[in-house]
């Protein structure tokens, strides 16, 4: 059996007032794209970052490429996440000191890599991404559409096995959160990143083989879309 | 649907024979159902009947006979008109999918399943709009986003009824 990139099982999470995840198991294979959907509140971003070892489920487990995070030491972890998992956000990730290319490097230089391989890779994915042109800029210099690019970039660079988006297209226009939506899956593709889109937006989630509903923090639904 | 509207904007660029409005009609709207030949010459016979169309051409070519039509000064006008008037908004061809939700909570029944099933299947359209190679046809993603923008229209009608009836099933309880 192929390993699962993510697999979640019962996991828990509670802010101080509000429980946002009521025991929600969930599988993602090698590969798959994944809509995680449902109203605001429903816990879908709690969930994400859940499985992307942001946050710590507080109850239930969840692996990651296999690994079960919870029984991973910190430093572990954070080298599984960094290496296994890449994250786009609605807006905000990328360092505003750094350039686009440092701040695509900046994964492969806390793994160690070597500067100028580092720079060289994070070059080649700013070309793959179409912002290759503005590689020595930083992120205020450019506009939204142009920094999800930069952010889908840093976020493939390290060919992770599964890849989170929080809303990524959140923050753009119809026309700009296409081209990023067709980019992330594009570019998923081409390492076999398995894709978990958190999204309110059902455009964005007609993208996906799968969509998970959540509601008030369990899954109201599954259904297959391919 | 508007027919006869649509085979005079066909003739705008120039006469034709039906054959030739089928085939337009169908490469203007690649992702509809495709316009019936029976269809083409009823309508363009009534046209004619209108004197919104006329006949230019009768020609064979050793083949069938080909009857070639041209849009009238009339026919022209009242392209013109048609093109310029906006429509009147109404429930479209979704009000099936209204009427079943309807019917299954008169009747007692749960309709959360069909509502997610119905979702699915809206969402799977989206994406099938959304495969579709970006090609020079200068208009058919017009159509493309035309229907993907109302079926996200539908999804969101279906979540807040999913919604409701889930709170209403919870209150009950």
């Amino acid at each position: 059996m192929t390993e699962l990139a993510l697999e979640l099982i019962r996991v828990e999470y509670a802010y101080r007032r509000d429980v946002a995840l009521r025991g929600v198991s969930l599988q993602v294979r090698p590969g798959e794209v994944v809509a995680v959907t449902g109203p605001s509140g429903c816990g879908k971003s709690t969930l994400l970052h859940c499985a992307a070892g942001i946050l710590r489920a507080q109850a239930g487990t969840v692996h990651l490429v296999g690994q079960n995070l919870a029984e991973l030491p910190e430093a572990d972890r954070t080298r599984l996440r960094r290496t296994q998992a890449g994250v786009v956000l609605q807006f905000g990730q990328l360092v505003p000191d750094l350039s686009l290319t440092d701040n695509v490097a900046l994964p492969l230089l806390l793994e160690g890599h070597e500067r100028e391989a580092a720079r060289r890779a994070a070059l080649g994915w700013l070309e793959r991404v179409g912002v290759a042109d503005d590689a020595a800029a930083t992120p205020s210099e450019l506009s939204g559409g142009q920094n999800q690019r930069a952010a889908v970039a840093r976020a493939l660079v390290t060919g992770p096995a599964i890849v989170f988006a929080d809303e990524p297209t959140g923050s753009l226009d119809t026309h700009a959160g296409e081209q990023i939506m067709e980019l992330l899956l594009s570019s998923a593709r081409v390492g076999g990143s398995a894709l978990v889109i958190v999204t309110h937006d059902n455009l964005v989630a007609a993208y996906a083989d799968r969509e998970v509903r959540l509601r008030d923090g369990v899954i109201q639904h599954e259904v297959s879309l391919s | 649907m508007a027919t006869a509207e649509l085979v005079l904007g066909l003739l705008h660029n120039g006469p034709a024979h039906g054959y030739d409005v089928k085939r337009g009609h169908d490469a203007w709207f690649p992702d509809s159902r495709p316009l019936a030949f029976g269809q083409v010459y009823t309508t363009l016979s009534r046209l004619e009947r209108d004197g919104l169309v006329e006949v230019v051409d009768r020609g064979s070519e050793g083949g069938p006979e080909r009857t070639v039509y041209a849009l009238t000064p009339q026919g022209r006008e009242h392209l013109a008109h048609w093109l310029a008037e906006p429509i009147q908004p109404a429930l479209g061809a979704v009000d099936e999918m209204v009427r079943k939700v309807v019917a299954t909570i008169r009747t007692g029944e749960d309709a959360s399943a069909f509502l997610a099933r119905q979702r699915s299947s809206h969402l799977r359209r989206i994406r099938e709009l959304k495969a579709v190679e970006s090609d020079s046809d200068s208009s058919s993603w017009l159509v493309r986003d035309y229907m993907a923008l109302h079926l996200d229209a539908d999804l969101r009608w279906l979540d807040n009824a999913l919604d409701r009836i889930t709170e209403q099933k919870e209150t009950s309880r």
